[in-house]
C-alpha cells in the first residue's frame, strides 16, 4: 500500500507515542488523509468532490440526528412535527432547511464526483473495486434519499412512496405480494413511515461504512490524476497534507457558500409545492414528480410506453434498475487502457453527448407528458443505453488515443510552459 | 524526451517541498488564520446544534395553569398539572395552620415560614409542585386517603422524606421544602399558576 | 463475453424503446392532444410586490396586521390556520395583550371537555393555542360548502407554486367573466353551477365564491384605504408570514454566514497559494 517515499508517522509527544502503540488511529489517518498519503501533484478542482462528498454526508448524518429529536415518525402527527420544528423548535427551521437542501448539495457533489470518474476513467483498472464501492454508495444514497423524502409526509412525500414501491408491483407473480410487504400494508401508512424512518437512519451509517471501504481501496493504488497517467516517482506526487487539505479547503468554500445561498434565500427551490400539503390518500397532485437528482431515471422509467413481450411498466422498471445497474459492469465495458478522456477524442465527444442526454432526461422526468416531451425522453434514453452498453465498447477498440505524456512531472511542466494540458504530450 | 522524468524547472529545487522562505512566519499566518476562521464558524455551527435541545417555543407557551379552588373543602387537597409537572393544591385546616406556625424556623432544613410560602390573606391556600426535591418522586398525601407522612403533610414513599403541613421538610434525605411556584389569585375562588 | 451480452441487452433496450418511439409518433398524428381550456386560458400569477420578497427582504408589520385582519373577518368563516398559534402574532407586532384579547375574542373557541360532565365543550382560546378550526371535521366542513373542502391556509403561500403572488392574484384579480372566446373554442368548459370561474386557479373553476367582493369590504384601522387589491396584498402578506414565520431570521442569518464564508474563501485561497507556491501544478 502506497508508494515507498511515503512519509512515515513519528509520533513526537510522549502522549502520541504512548496512543500510537496502544491505538495508533493518528497514525491511520496520517496515512490516510495525512502527509503519509502521497497524492498525484497535478490534480484539478474536480478532485475535491470526494471531500466534499463527504463533508455533505457529514452535515447530512448532524442534522438528521438532530431532527429526529424532534421528527415523530407517525403518519397522523408526521407532518404537524414538521411543522413545529420548522416554527417552534429553536433554530429548527435552520436544521430542516439544511437537511433538505443538504440532500440536493450530497447529490449535486456526488454527480460531479461520478462525471469525474467517468471523464478521468477512474473506474479502469487499478481502480475497478473503487468504482464498485462507488455504485454502491450511490446505491444506498438513492435509497436514503427517497426514504427521506417520504418523511415529511405531504403529498409528493405520500405520492412518491406509493409510485416507487409500485415499480416492484411490476414484478410478475410475487409483485404484488412484494409491494404490500415493503409498505407493510396496502398503502402507504403508518407501517411504511415508520420503517422508512428507521432504514433513513441506519442507511447513512452503512454509507459511511462502505465509504471507509471506497478510501480504503483507493489508497491501494494511490488517486488517479487527470492525465490518467501512473504515478512513475517522488517527483509526481505532494503529501496528501498540507498540499491537498488546502485545496479542499478552497473547494469547501465554495461548496459551502453555495449550500448557504440556497439553504438562506431559496431553501424551497428544490422542493416540490405539494409537500406542504399533507398527505392525503384520496387525492393524488396534479403532476408528481421526484425530487431533481431522480429525475433523469424517472425519465427512462416513463419512456418505455410499447408492450414487447413484457408488459410497457416492466420494462420501464427493468430499465430504470438497469441504468444504475450497468455502472457496475463499466469497467469491463470499456477496454481502452486510456484513462483520461483528454487523450480520447472519440469518447470525448461521445460523454460530452451523454451529459447533454441527461440533462435532457432530467427536463424530461419533470415536464408534462406531452408527445414531444415523451418522444425527447424516448430519443433520450436509447441514447444512455447505446452509449453505456453498445458505443463505449466500440470506441474502446477502434479509438486513436492521443499520445500520452511520459510522465505527470513532464504534464505539468509542459503546461507551466505556456501550452495547454492535452498539448503536453505533442510538445514532447 | 523521458529524461523529462527527472527535469527541474528554474525556481524549483530538486526536492520542491522543503520550505526555502526565509521568514515563514509571515506567510503562513494566512494558514494559521484560515484554520483558526474555520474553528470560529465550527464553534458558530454547534450553537444551534445545542440550543435545538432547549425547550420549544410551543413547550414554553404552555407555561400558565388556571385552577378553581371553589371545589376544594377544608382539610382536602387536589393535584393538578403544571408545566407537566404535579402541582398540589391544599386548602389547610386552621388546626394545620396553626401546626405549621408552632415549628420554629431554627429547627428548619430549609427555614421559611407559612406567611412565606403563602399569600397574605389566603393562608389557607398551600400551593406547591408537587415534586419531591430529593430526586424528584411525587410525594404522598395530595390525595385522597394517601400516608400524609408523620408531620401530616407529604410523604415521599422512594426514600422516606416527610413534609409538614406547610410543604417543608422535616425528616428524609430532602435538601429543599417543596417549590412555591409562581401564582396570582385571579379572583377569590381562582388562581394562575406561572 | 461481458460486452456481448451487454451489446445485446443494450440492443433490447434501445429496440424496445424504438417500438415505443414508434407508438408516440403514431398516436401523435393519429390522436393529437386536445387543447385544453386550462392550458389556453390559465393566467400566470401577478406580482404582488411584497417587501418580504428578495435576499434581504423584511416582513411590513402594518401590512402583515392589516393581511391578519382580512384573514379574520373573511378567510377565517371557512379556512383553518391550524399550524399558527395565537401567541405567535406577538411576531407581527401586537402586544401580549393584545394577543391575549385576540385569542379571547376569536370567535370560534378552542374544543374541551366540560371539567364536571367530561362532555365535549369549548373554552375560550388562549395565547398558547392553535387557531381553531371553524369546523369540526371535514365532513362538516364539506357539508356546510357544498362538497368543497377549504383548505388549511397556514402553508398556503408555500404550497402552491408562487403561492404569494398567486394568493394576490387569485383573491384580488381572478374572479372575472368566462371569456367568451373560452366557451366558443371549448363548449364543454363551461364553469358548472357552483363553482365559480378564476382565471388563476389552475383548472379555471374553483369552489370558493369571491371572498373580497367590494372596496372597503374591512375597515383598517391604521386608515389604509381598503381597496380589493390592497386586502388581496395585505391577506398575501399575511399568509407568506404563515408559512414562513421565520424568513427575516432565515435572510439576516443568510447574510452574516454568506459574508463569513465568502472571507473563509478568501482566507483558504491564500493558503491554497502560500502552501503550493513552490510546487508547480
Amino acid at each position: 500500500m502506497s508508494f515507498p517515499w511515503a512519509k512515515h508517522y513519528e509520533p513526537k509527544q510522549p502522549l502520541m507515542r504512548w496512543l500510537d502503540e496502544k491505538l495508533p488511529v493518528p497514525r491511520l489517518v496520517y496515512n490516510a488523509v495525512g502527509a503519509g498519503y502521497p497524492v498525484p501533484r497535478n490534480l484539478n478542482y474536480f478532485w475535491n468532490f470526494g471531500v466534499l462528498a463527504g463533508a455533505a454526508l457529514s452535515i447530512q448524518i448532524i442534522t438528521g440526528i438532530v431532527l429526529a429529536m424532534h421528527y415523530a415518525a407517525n403518519g397522523g402527527v408526521a407532518f404537524g412535527s414538521i411543522e413545529s420544528i420548522m416554527r417552534d423548535v429553536n433554530a429548527g427551521w435552520f436544521l430542516r432547511y439544511a437537511h433538505a437542501n443538504g440532500a440536493s448539495m450530497f447529490l449535486l457533489v456526488v454527480y460531479i464526483h461520478i462525471g469525474r470518474g467517468l471523464y478521468y476513467g477512474s473506474y479502469k483498472a487499478p481502480r475497478e473495486m473503487v468504482w464498485l464501492l462507488g455504485v454502491v454508495i450511490f446505491l444506498l444514497m438513492m435509497a436514503t434519499a427517497f426514504m427521506g423524502y417520504v418523511l415529511p409526509w405531504g403529498q409528493m412525500s405520500f405520492w412518491g412512496a406509493q409510485v416507487i414501491t409500485g415499480f416492484f408491483s411490476a414484478i410478475p407473480v410475487v409483485g404484488e405480494t412484494i409491494r404490500i410487504w415493503l409498505l407493510g400494508g396496502f398503502a402507504p401508512d403508518n407501517a411504511a413511515l415508520n420503517r422508512f424512518f428507521s432504514l433513513h437512519y441506519l442507511l447513512p451509517f452503512v454509507t459511511a461504512g462502505v465509504i471507509i471501504l471506497h478510501i480504503w481501496a483507493l489508497h491501494i493504488p494511490g488517486s488517479g490524476n487527470p492525465t490518467g497517467v501512473d504515478v512513475k516517482g517522488e517527483q509526481d506526487t505532494v503529501p496528501f497534507h498540507p498540499y491537498y487539505t488546502a485545496k479542499d479547503a478552497v473547494g469547501l468554500g465554495v461548496f459551502l457558500l453555495v449550500f448557504a445561498l440556497l439553504l438562506f434565500f431559496s431553501p424551497n427551490l428544490l422542493g416540490h409545492p405539494d409537500n406542504y400539503v399533507e398527505a392525503n390518500p384520496l387525492s393524488t397532485p396534479a403532476h408528481i414528480v421526484p425530487e431533481w437528482y431522480f429525475l433523469p431515471f424517472y425519465a427512462i422509467l416513463k419512456s418505455f410506453t410499447a408492450d414487447f413481450i413484457l408488459p410497457a411498466k416492466l420494462w420501464g422498471v427493468l430499465a430504470m434498475f438497469g441504468s444504475i445497474l450497468l455502472l457496475f459492469f463499466l469497467p469491463w465495458l470499456d477496454s481502452s487502457p486510456i484513462r483520461s478522456a483528454n487523450f480520447r477524442p472519440a469518447y470525448r465527444k461521445f460523454l460530452l453527448i451523454l451529459l447533454l442526454d441527461l440533462f435532457v432526461l432530467g427536463y424530461v422526468g419533470g415536464a408534462e407528458p406531452r408527445p414531444w416531451v415523451i418522444l425527447m425522453g424516448q430519443i433520450a434514453s436509447a441514447y444512455y443505453f447505446a452509449h453505456f452498453l453498445i458505443i463505449l465498447p466500440i470506441v474502446a477498440r477502434t479509438e486513436r488515443p492521443r499520445p500520452l505524456p511520459n510522465s505527470i512531472t513532464e504534464a505539468v511542466l509542459a503546461k507551466h510552459a505556456g501550452l495547454g494540458p492535452h498539448k503536453s504530450a505533442m510538445a514532447s | 524526451m523521458a529524461s523529462v522524468d527527472n527535469m527541474v524547472p528554474p525556481g524549483e529545487s530538486a526536492e520542491p517541498f522543503h520550505d526555502h522562505e526565509p521568514d515563514p512566519r509571515r506567510r503562513d499566518f494566512i494558514n494559521i488564520a484560515a484554520v483558526a476562521f474555520a474553528g470560529v464558524g465550527a464553534v458558530a455551527i454547534v450553537l444551534p446544534l445545542i440550543n435545538q435541545m432547549n425547550p420549544s417555543a410551543d413547550v414554553l407557551a404552555q407555561s400558565t395553569t388556571e385552577l378553581d379552588l371553589s371545589k376544594i373543602a377544608p382539610g382536602q387537597a387536589i393535584k393538578a398539572s403544571f408545566r407537566k409537572q404535579p402541582l398540589f393544591v391544599r386548602n389547610l385546616t386552621p388546626q394545620e395552620i396553626a401546626a405549621a406556625n408552632a415549628v420554629s424556623l431554627s429547627e428548619l432544613r430549609d427555614p421559611q415560614s407559612l406567611a412565606e410560602r403563602t399569600k397574605e390573606g389566603k393562608r389557607n391556600w398551600l400551593i406547591t409542585l408537587g415534586v419531591c426535591t430529593h430526586l424528584g418522586c411525587v410525594p404522598l398525601g395530595a390525595g385522597e386517603g394517601e400516608n400524609r407522612g408523620p408531620f401530616g403533610g407529604y410523604f415521599c414513599p422512594c426514600h422516606g422524606s416527610a413534609y409538614d403541613t406547610a410543604a417543608r421538610i422535616r425528616q428524609g434525605p430532602a435538601p429543599k421544602n417543596l417549590t412555591v411556584p409562581e401564582y396570582v389569585f385571579t379572583s377569590d375562588t381562582t388562581v394562575t399558576v406561572g | 463475453m461481458v460486452r456481448l451480452i451487454a451489446s445485446l441487452v443494450g440492443a433490447a433496450f434501445v429496440f424496445v424503446l424504438g417500438l415505443a418511439l414508434f407508438g408516440t409518433v403514431s398516436d401523435w398524428i393519429t390522436n393529437p392532444p386536445p387543447e385544453s381550456a386550462e392550458h389556453e386560458f390559465h393566467r400566470e400569477a401577478l406580482d404582488a410586490g411584497l417587501p418580504s420578497n428578495g435576499v434581504l427582504g423584511r416582513f411590513d408589520r402594518r401590512q402583515v396586521q392589516r393581511g391578519f385582519q382580512v384573514f379574520q373577518e373573511v378567510c377565517s368563516a371557512c379556512h383553518s390556520l391550524k399550524y399558527v398559534s395565537f401567541r405567535d402574532l406577538r411576531q407581527i407586532g401586537y402586544s401580549e395583550a393584545e394577543v391575549k384579547a385576540i385569542a379571547k375574542g376569536w370567535k370560534i373557541e378552542q374544543p374541551s371537555i366540560n371539567a364536571e360532565t367530561g362532555e365535549a365543550s369549548t373554552r375560550p382560546n388562549v395565547p398558547s393555542d392553535r387557531f381553531p378550526s371553524p369546523f369540526a371535521n371535514e365532513v362538516a366542513a364539506r357539508a356546510a360548502n357544498n362538497n368543497a373542502l377549504p383548505p388549511d391556509l397556514s402553508l398556503m403561500a408555500k404550497a402552491r407554486h408562487n403561492g404569494a403572488n398567486y394568493i394576490y392574484s387569485l383573491v384580488g384579480h381572478g374572479y372575472v367573466n368566462q371569456p367568451a372566446e373560452l366557451l366558443r373554442k371549448f363548449p364543454g368548459a363551461k364553469t358548472p353551477t357552483g363553482l365559480h370561474y378564476n382565471q388563476y386557479f389552475a383548472n379555471l373553476n374553483i369552489a370558493m365564491p369571491p371572498p373580497l367582493t367590494q372596496d372597503g369590504q374591512v375597515t383598517y384601522s391604521d386608515g389604509t384605504r381598503a381597496s380589493v387589491d390592497q386586502m388581496a396584498k395585505d391577506v398575501s402578506a399575511f399568509l407568506t408570514w404563515t408559512a414562513e414565520p421565520n424568513l427575516e431570521a432565515r435572510h439576516s442569518a443568510g447574510f452574516a454566514a454568506v459574508i463569513f464564508i465568502l472571507i473563509f474563501c478568501f482566507l483558504a485561497w491564500g493558503a491554497y497559494q502560500n502552501v503550493w507556491r513552490d510546487v508547480k501544478h
